[in-house]
């Protein structure tokens, strides 16, 4: 059993716990629906915690409480808009609407039954809270070759789900559509992230250190090309999931993307989509000046 | 008939880094996105509301680079213009109170 019953839900009602556990930090999330907590779990999968309660000797957790709304009580047509509101970032969208606190690290969402909408709500929470730590969520395909992370980043089409299609065995796929990076110690890691793209499969929950992110292009040959810092940082931020219509925040994550092109190296990966793709990867790692 | 003094600011709405020997500016309010020349990189961080651009362009533009006096202003007037549309830089014909360098 991976949820966890609690007594003290809104209005009295015995609401049910699920911690879903993405790039580090569990957000827990409250239902007062069984049917809906079993959606959750089949949806994150592996990304579920066992422990649903917060440890109270670390740092403040997450929580994040579901309303759920009767099916035609919200207008479907919608564009999504976040904005900051009294110290709340609002979120709307036609299929959900939910509120943020930052400092108290609290929300909710008003939603129906349907696992699309908190999906978005999660996307939109972890780019807020990323953007405040120094990190990002990137439209990029990510996986882990021989302990180290690669990001293959580009536009829909560019070859995302191809370059995960095409990994060998010995390869952990961590995303094939939203990949999940913190700074650390020694530059980024990469996080898994249960955002599925065209494959349609949620990545592996775990992380490595990044040693390369490619901007992917199809071409008649494999090859690696440098990239100039200026063209590397305007081509991560256009590839920087951001909701937010906040002056502050695309500052701050200006600054983290100019830190991440200065301590990771950025290249065009021209290829042919077959496995040999996979050989110029692994090769770009054992070049030393790239270590 | 008098010369008119332009005197430019950073606009408060940008953020800049410069990062392998080149500057990028990134205008917040629209995501837009620039990278500066070396001139204009000089020229733009000289940018404090209070030093007329003629000047700017004589005792750093014209020290710093081989260029020809009247062809650096003529230079810099332009590129004034092109960023003063992309709201990246202030312009008037009086000081300007301090934008906000950062």
């Amino acid at each position: 059993m991976i949820a966890s019953e609690k007594g003290t839900a809104p209005a009295n009602i015995l609401a049910i716990e699920l911690a879903i556990d993405i790039g580090g930090m569990p957000i827990l999330v409250r239902t007062a629906s069984p049917e809906f907590a079993r959606i959750l779990e089949n949806r994150y999968g592996e990304f579920v915690s066992a422990d649903a309660r917060h440890n109270p000797s670390e740092a403040p957790g997450f929580e994040l409480d579901v309303e759920l709304m009767p099916p035609g009580l919200i207008n479907q047509n919608e564009d999504l808009r976040v904005r900051l509101e009294a110290g709340r970032w609002v979120m709307e969208r036609g299929d959900f609407r939910a509120e943020w606190d930052t400092e108290r690290r609290r929300g909710w969402v008003r939603q129906t039954a349907n696992p699309y909408s908190i999906d978005a709500v999660l996307r939109i929470l972890h780019s807020l809270i990323l953007a405040g730590q120094g990190g990002f969520l990137v439209h990029a395909a990510s996986a882990i070759c021989d302990g180290r992370a690669y990001l293959f980043s580009g536009v829909s089409g560019a070859g995302k789900t191809t370059m995960t299609r095409l990994a060998p065995a010995d390869i952990t796929l961590l995303t094939d559509e939203i990949s999940y990076l913190r700074p650390s110690a020694d530059g980024y890691a990469a996080f898994g992230t249960p955002f599925a793209g065209e494959l349609a499969k949620a990545g592996e929950n775990c992380t490595a250190p990044v040693s390369a992110l490619f901007f992917l292009e199809k071409g008649t040959e494999n090859r690696v090309d440098e990239l100039s810092s200026a063209e590397a940082v305007r081509r991560l931020m256009r590839n920087i999931l951001f909701f937010a219509e906040d002056r502050g925040l695309v500052e701050k994550l200006f600054a983290t993307a100019c830190d991440f092109v200065a301590r990771v190296p950025i290249r065009r990966l021209t290829f042919y989509p077959d496995a040999r793709v996979w050989d110029q990867v692994r090769n770009f790692q054992r070049v030393p000046e790239h270590a | 008939m008098p010369e008119t003094c332009i005197y430019i600011a950073r606009s408060s709405a940008i953020a800049a880094r410069a990062l392998a020997g080149e500057m990028m500016v990134m205008n917040s309010a629209d995501s837009t996105f620039f990278t500066l020349n070396e001139v204009a990189t000089v020229i733009f961080q000289a940018a404090d509301g209070h030093t007329p651009l003629r000047d700017i362009v004589r005792d750093q533009v014209c020290e710093q680079f081989d260029v020809d006096p009247e062809q650096a202003q003529a230079d810099a007037e332009q590129f004034v213009a092109e960023l003063s549309g992309d709201g990246i830089l202030l312009v008037s014909d009086h000081p300007l109170g301090s934008e906000a360098p950062r």
